[in-house]
Parts: structure tokens; sequence; C-alpha cells
């Protein structure tokens, strides 16, 4: 059993919590994620590990509630447990020294973004920052991100902070001020990753790309997680999640994405009606 | 005058089965088991016994059950045999101990598996429990009372690693299994289905290996959480990895990863594990499909088309490209599934799928295919009939052509010998190539069943306690 010491809200819709997990906490590198289930009827869905103390024994791990499952899990409190809880799942991020590193991230893909830029900064890497989501609220871990950065630039789409845009036309303006750029890292919205390596492809900048697929088991069995990556099929809890940018057909991720947003809405209406029906009764009870 | 035919064993009807995911075959009474042991010659030597790799005493234990002494029967199949209710369903007897049965040769061959199956099933009706060992008396010197504080890990709770741990806690020693989903068992959790193997079974006979002193602890993926070295260092004497296979293999043709097309893993593994039939009771999905296929010939295929069946598919169909005689599944299943109304299109591969805009899978084009000479696996080899391409409109596709072996643990243990296809290899006892590790079942070289999964893994418990003893 996995206790929940700490939550926080990061953002509306987007919660913090450091669980108890000892063993993971102690072998987790940057760039690895858990596989958790709340309960007995529950899916199993992957999280980034974003910070793992091993002195503490506690990891933590930040999410945005999408479905059902981060729905519900939002909604555990400090001292409740998680009944399973596996990991660390995928090949940490290679740490290397590149030179200078942009790191992009885009929403929730910037809750990965920070421990790497962390590990890319220690290993003497330069950072620059692009983070962009759809509007102000949305844009988290930003002083995380202004720290480890050299440059940050922010953009949101309804221009209600940093410059209204996306992260693309910031890319595309550093390119043709002759920005030097190493190594690219960007982590975010399926089509996202898919623009920025469009444009970085074209300019041979070697870009590495983290894919959040569909999981099972997350240890390799059943294939869910596959994604075309030049010649070969991979499975991303095993041979990712992070891959050659340019190499990933993000077309086909784009479809696989999709396969069972019917089920996932017809989950969380039931969950939401539920929810209403709870509410429901501790008013008739009296509560609030 | 002996009878020449077995005593059948009641099923549910074909039309009631595929509304229900409860057993199929229904199980002996009494009175028919005692019949059908009575057809037993007791050979000595007994040639069926030959057969089995655990090592059973066939002819003991059915003189028990002829006799009416079940509990006796029960005992002897233990000796031998933890998972006893499970081998009775799944062991792919007719090719195991009763293709030797000596009643083979004029008629059909004592239903051995069925017998078994009849002695663990009476006994959890009778809540019979597997008994505690008994400590051995401890010889000169406490050798015994020493071992009970020696640690053994077994990583993976398939039927290998349950039988190895299950031997060595009989043996004295304090065992762990380490499993990386949240249930333990293996393909006998995720992989067969409730109507062949019924959950409440599986769990029964693993806590009977519990109440041995094995502990289980899930959510563990042994290679990432713990190393091997890490086990070592934190005081286990030997380790046993029964990981299984891992990485689905799919046939690498245009289309492949259109939506609606499953590996059997993630398929039956949404079923099975994470009861996706049951949704949104359960929160997995999985996607009903009105025309089904399932590529492959094996028991996996049989059973995700059985699946499909039961998720109310309208038409279900298994492409093989060999002829039924090639098909590695069990007679008994294909029997049940073609009762059950899968269709069965033989000598025939799929060549490509083929999708709607939106991404779905809807038509797959196959070629006829012809038999050749035998292959190195000693099977006719199919080859393409030219001209021969046909379409099937489907919407959802079981790639059910088999898998490797599981690669995560031997990818992080470079000094673990592999083969080239991935398999851990290990000499005739089952010791691999680092000093007190051992390994069995689908992640070593040889036939993949549940049987010889067991073998290797009391095989390995042997070679483990020897190890363990001359240190
Ligand atoms: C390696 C990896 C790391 C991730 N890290 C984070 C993280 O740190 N923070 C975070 O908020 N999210 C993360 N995700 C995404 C997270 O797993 C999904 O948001 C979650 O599974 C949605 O579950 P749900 O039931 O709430 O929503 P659903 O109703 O199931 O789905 C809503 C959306 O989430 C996607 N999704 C559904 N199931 C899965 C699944 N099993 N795996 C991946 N995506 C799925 C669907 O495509 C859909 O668009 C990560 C995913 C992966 C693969
Ligand atoms: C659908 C299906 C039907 C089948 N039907 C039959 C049948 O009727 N008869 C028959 O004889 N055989 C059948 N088989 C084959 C049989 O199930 C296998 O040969 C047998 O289960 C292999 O046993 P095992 O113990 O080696 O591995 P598995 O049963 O595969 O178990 C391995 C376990 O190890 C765990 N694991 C893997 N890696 C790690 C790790 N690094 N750390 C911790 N845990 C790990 C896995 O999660 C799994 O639980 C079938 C197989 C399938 C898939
Ligand atoms: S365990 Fe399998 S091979 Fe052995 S006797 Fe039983 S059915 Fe036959
Ligand atoms: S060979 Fe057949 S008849 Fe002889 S002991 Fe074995 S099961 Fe009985
Ligand atoms: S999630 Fe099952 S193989 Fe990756």
């Amino acid at each position: 059993m996995n206790k929940i010491v700490a939550k926080k809200r990061v953002a509306p819709e987007i919660t913090l919590f450091q669980i108890e997990a000892p063993l993971i906490a102690k072998k987790a590198l940057p760039g690895q994620f858990v596989i958790l289930r709340i309960d007995e009827q529950g899916e199993r869905i992957p999280l980034t590990i974003y910070e793992a103390d091993g002195t503490q024994d506690r990891i933590t791990i930040i999410f945005q509630e999408v479905g059902k499952t981060t729905k519900k899990l939002s909604t555990l409190k400090v001292g409740d447990s998680l009944p399973d809880l596996l990991g660390p799942l995928g090949k940490p991020t290679s740490i290397e020294k590149y030179g200078e590193v942009l790191t992009i991230g885009g929403g929730i893909g910037i809750i990965p973004l920070v421990p790497i830029a962390r590990a890319l900064k220690e290993a003497g890497n330069r950072i620059t920052t692009i983070l962009g989501a759809r509007t102000k609220e949305l844009i988290i871990l930003e002083k995380e991100m202004k720290d480890l950065s050299q440059e940050i630039y922010i953009t949101t789409d309804d221009g209600s902070y940093g410059e209204k845009g996306l992260v693309t036309d910031i890319l595309e303006r550093l390119i043709a001020q002759k920005k030097r750029m190493d190594q690219v890292l960007a982590i975010g919205p399926l089509i996202m990753m898919k623009k920025v390596c469009e444009i970085t492809k074209k300019e041979k900048i070697p870009t590495t790309v983290s894919l959040n697929t569909i999981m099972v088991d997350g240890t390799g069995m059943c294939g869910s997680c596959r994604v075309r990556v030049g010649e070969e099929n991979r499975f991303v809890c095993v041979h990712g999640p992070e891959f050659p940018g340019e190499l990933v057909d993000f077309d086909e991720l784009l479809v696989r994405e999709k396969r069972f947003t019917k089920e996932e809405r017809i989950a969380l209406e039931r969950y939401e009606e539920e929810l209403k029906g709870e509410n429901a009764q501790a008013e008739a009870r009296g509560e609030d | 005058m002996r009878k020449n035919l077995r005593v059948r064993m009641p099923r549910q009807r074909p039309e009631e089965r595929i509304r229900n995911f409860a057993e199929v075959a229904l199980g002996y009474s009494a009175e028919g088991a005692r019949e059908e042991a009575s057809r037993c010659l007791i050979c000595s030597p007994a040639p069926c016994k030959e057969g089995c790799p655990v090592g059973i005493d066939i002819p003991g234990f059915t003189l028990h059950i002829k006799e009416g002494r079940f509990d006796s029967a029960l005992n002897l199949l233990w000796e031998k045999n933890n998972l006893p209710a499970i081998c009775g369903r799944v062991c792919p007897q007719e090719t195991q101990c009763e293709v030797q049965c000596i009643l083979g040769k004029k008629g059909e061959p004592l239903a051995i598996g069925k017998l078994e199956r009849f002695v663990a099933d009476w006994g959890k009706s009778q809540n019979i429990k597997l008994k505690t060992p008994r400590p051995r008396p401890a010889k000169r010197g406490g050798q015994n009372s020493k071992l009970k504080n020696v640690k053994v890990a077994v990583v993976g709770s398939g039927p290998a690693g349950l039988t190895a741990a299950a031997d060595l806690a009989k043996s004295g020693y304090r065992v762990t299994i380490f499993e990386s989903l949240h249930f333990p068992g293996g393909v006998l959790r995720y992989g067969i289905p409730g109507f062949r193997l019924p959950k409440g079974v599986l769990d029964f006979e693993i806590e009977g290996i519990k109440r041995l002193g094995v502990e289980i602890q899930t959510n563990m993926l042994i290679g990432k959480v713990f190393t091997l070295k890490d086990l070592f260092e934190q005081g286990y004497k030997a380790v046993f990895i029964g990981t299984g296979a891992g990485l689905p293999r799919f046939l690498n043709i245009p289309g492949e990863n259109l939506n609606g097309i499953y590996s059997a893993n993630e398929f039956l593994t949404r079923v099975n594990l994470m009861k996706a039939h049951r949704f949104p009771e359960y929160d997995t999905p999985v996607r009903k499909g009105r025309r089904m296929a399932v590529i492959g010939g094996g028991n996996v295929a049989f059973d995700a088309a059985r699946v499909a069946q039961r998720l109310e598919a309208e038409e279900v169909t298994i492409t093989y490209r060999r002829s039924e005689q090639e098909m590695p599944a069990r007679q008994e299943e294909i029997e049940h599934a073609k009762e059950e109304g899968v269709g069965i299109k033989l000598l025939t591969l799929p060549i490509r799928f083929l999708g709607d805009e939106r991404g779905w899978v809807r038509g797959m084009e196959c070629t006829r295919m012809r038999l050749g000479e035998p292959d190195e696996s000693g099977r006719r080899r199919p080859l393409p009939i030219e001209g021969s391409q046909f379409m099937m409109e489907v919407d959802t596709v079981v790639v059910a052509i088999g898998q490797g072996p599981n690669p995560l643990l031997p990818s992080y243990t470079p000094s673990l010998k592999t083969t080239p296809k991935g398999h851990i290899l290990v000499d005739k006892d089952g010791a691999t190539s680092i000093p007190g590790v051992f390994a069995g079942g689908d992640i070593i070289p040889g036939e993949p069943t549940v049987i010889d999964a067991m073998g290797h893994g009391k095989r390995a418990a042997q070679a483990i306690n020897k190890y363990l003893r001359r240190r």
C-alpha cells in the first residue's frame, strides 16, 4: 500500500501528490514513470515520476484530470492509499552533454520536462525553454523551469499570458535568429510534438520526444503502447517513452490515441452521474 | 470386458455458454470419476508416468479414486503437483501423459487430466487444504533448521515460478515471489480465460502455495525496482527466473497498427485481468467488434476467438496459414470453439489491413496457401498460391501468432547469457550463466506449456536445493 502523504493543487484540474514509495523512490531516474490503479474496478494508468526523493522514501506525481481515472484520483486525500503502484518503468532519459539544449513543454508535457531538464542542466548543458498552454492557468511549473533555464519563452493559445501563439512560433523565430541548438527535447500534446519535429527535421536538429500512448501492463507484454518508429514497431513502455522525433509516425499515433474515445466518454459521464448522486444524497442528509 | 470409451464429462450447452464466462466443462461426478478410474489397468511400470513432467504417480491416484479414497488421491497428487486443479484443466494431456496410456492402443486412453481435476475440485469443495509442511527431522548439525532462514527469490508468478516456490518452501526455504502485475498467476491469470480456468480455482491453488509459507509481492518489476544483484545483496541466496513470454509478435504487414487491431495478449489481458467485458462497471475498455478475425492456430488464438464470441461478436473467424492437422491448439479447444460457432478459415494468410478514413480496420486482404515440403518444425511449409488474394470484411482483429521471451530482466542483467532469440540459456538442471540463478518456463527454450513450465520449476527447485546445500 502506498500512502498519499501530501496533496497540492497546481492549477485548475491539475493536482500534485507525494506518495510513499520507498523502493521506487530509490531507483527512479528522470524520464521514468509509474503505473497505478486506484481500486478494484480501476484501470492501470501511467504517470510520470516528477520527483523521486530516495532519502524521504517518496515520489511526486502531477496529473491533469482528463477522464474518469484522473478525476477520481484527484478526489483522494492525504492519508489515502493506492492499492497498486508499479515502477519505475520505461527507460530513463539518456543524459549527455550536448551543449545548447532547447526544451519545449506543452501543457502537462511540462511535468516530465522538469526532471529531465534538471538532469540535463546538472550534466553541464545550457538550457533554453519554451512553454506553451491553452491559457494562463495551465502554464504550470513555470518557476521550476525558469530556474533551470538561461532563457524562457511562454506562449498561450488565447494570449492570456506570455505571447499569443504556439510554441512552434517561438521555435521558428529562434531558428530564424540562428540560435544555436545542439539538441531539442519536446514533450507535450502529439500535435505539438509533430509540428516541432517537422521544423527541426528540416533544420537537422536532433530532437527527442516523449510519447504517452495508451498502456495496460507497462512491461512489454501486451503491445497496446506500440508505435511505428522508423521501420520498426516499438513499445513505448519498454523501448521508450523517449524516441528520436524524426522517426516517430505521429499520424498513426494521433489515430491510435482515439481508440477508446467512445468508452472514455461513457466512463466519465457515468462517473459524473455517480458524483451527482452522491452529492444529492449528502445534501439530503444535510451535509455540505 | 473393460470399456474402450471414456466416461463423458458433462458440459454447458454451446448456446448457453457463449453468453457467459462460466466454465465449459462441468467436471465428473464422484460416480463418473470412479467409473472412469476403474478403466485404469494400474500398469507397472506405468508408461503414462513417462509423459508427466512433474512425475505424478498416475496409477497410484487412479487406484485411490477407483476405491473411493479421494483424500488419499489428493495427497498423492499434492506430493508432486501443487496445481492439480489447473493441470487437470489446461495440461495438454493428450500429448503428455494420456498419449502414453496403454488403453489408447485399443480405445480411448484414460482421462487422466479429468480425473486429476475431479480430485482437486473435490478437495476444494470439501475445503481440504494443502498442509503446511512439517519441518523435516533435522539432520545432524541442524541442516534443516539452518535452511529455514535461507531466503530464495522467485521472479514471476506463472506456473514455473509458483511450482519452484512451492517445492522450495516444502524443502524448508523462505521463499518470496516477485510479480510485476497486480495479481499473481501469470498467463493463468491474464491469458487463459475463465471459461477454461475459473479464477476461483486459480486463487484457491495460489492460496495453497501461500499456506506453504511462500510470500507473494505484487507490483514488483525485477530488473527495475530490484536488480538480480540487489536481490543477492538483500540476502537471497538463490534466484529462480520464471518471467515467461513477453513482446507479442506481429505480422509486420501494412496497416497492422490500425485501430481495432490487438495483440492477443492485449485483448485477453483487457478481459481476463482487467475485466473489460464488464465495462463500464470496470474501468478498462475493450472494443467489441461485430466481425472479428483472429490470426493464428494455437491455444491463444482459440482463447481470443472464444472470448470474442462471449463479447457478442456476430461473426468470429480464425484464420490459419496451414491446415487443421498442423494447428498447435488442443483438440478439445478446437472442438469447443467450433461448437460455439467460431469459423475457421484454413490455409489463409493475411497480407495487409485496410482502414477507413478514421483509422479503423475495415478489411483484411488474405492470400490462400498450399502446403509444401515439411520445414524445420516438421510441419509442411505453407506457400502462397499466386493470384488467390481475397478480402475479408472485419472490424476487429486479434493477432495471435506467438510471442518472444520477456526481454526485460535479461536486458537489465548483461551477464545473463541468452540465445539469439532472447531465451535465457540454462543447463540440464535449469542453471543459468550466473551462479545461484536458475530459470524455467517460457523464458527458456522449449515447449510453451503450463506443464513444461511446472516441470522446469520442479527441476530448478531440486537444483537450487542441491546448490544451497553444497555451499
Ligand atoms: C509514459 C506516460 C507518462 C504520463 N505522464 C503523465 C503525467 O505526468 N501527468 C498526466 O497528467 N498525465 C500523464 N500521462 C497521461 C495519463 O496516463 C492519462 O491522462 C490518463 O491515463 C488518463 O486516464 P483517464 O481515465 O483519466 O482518462 P481517459 O478517459 O482514459 O482518457 C482521456 C485521455 O487520456 C488518454 N489516455 C487514456 N488512457 C490512457 C493510458 N492508459 N495511457 C495514456 N493515455 C491514456 C486518452 O487518449 C484520452 O485522450 C502519461 C502517459 C504516459 C504513457
Ligand atoms: C492465452 C493463452 C492460452 C494458453 N493455453 C494453454 C493451455 O491450454 N495449456 C498449456 O499447457 N499452455 C497454455 N498456454 C501456454 C502457457 O500458459 C505458458 O506456457 C505458461 O504460462 C508459461 O509459464 P511461465 O511460468 O513460464 O510464465 P507466465 O505464465 O508467462 O508467467 C510469468 C510471470 O512473470 C511476470 N514477470 C515477467 N517479468 C517480470 C519481472 N521482470 N519481474 C517480476 N515479474 C515478472 C509476468 O507478469 C507473469 O505474471 C497458453 C498461453 C496463453 C497466452
Ligand atoms: S500434470 Fe499434466 S501431464 Fe501430469 S498427469 Fe496431470 S495431466 Fe498428465
Ligand atoms: S498407462 Fe493408462 S492404464 Fe496404465 S496405469 Fe497409466 S493410465 Fe492406467
Ligand atoms: S503497455 Fe503493454 S506492452 Fe507497453
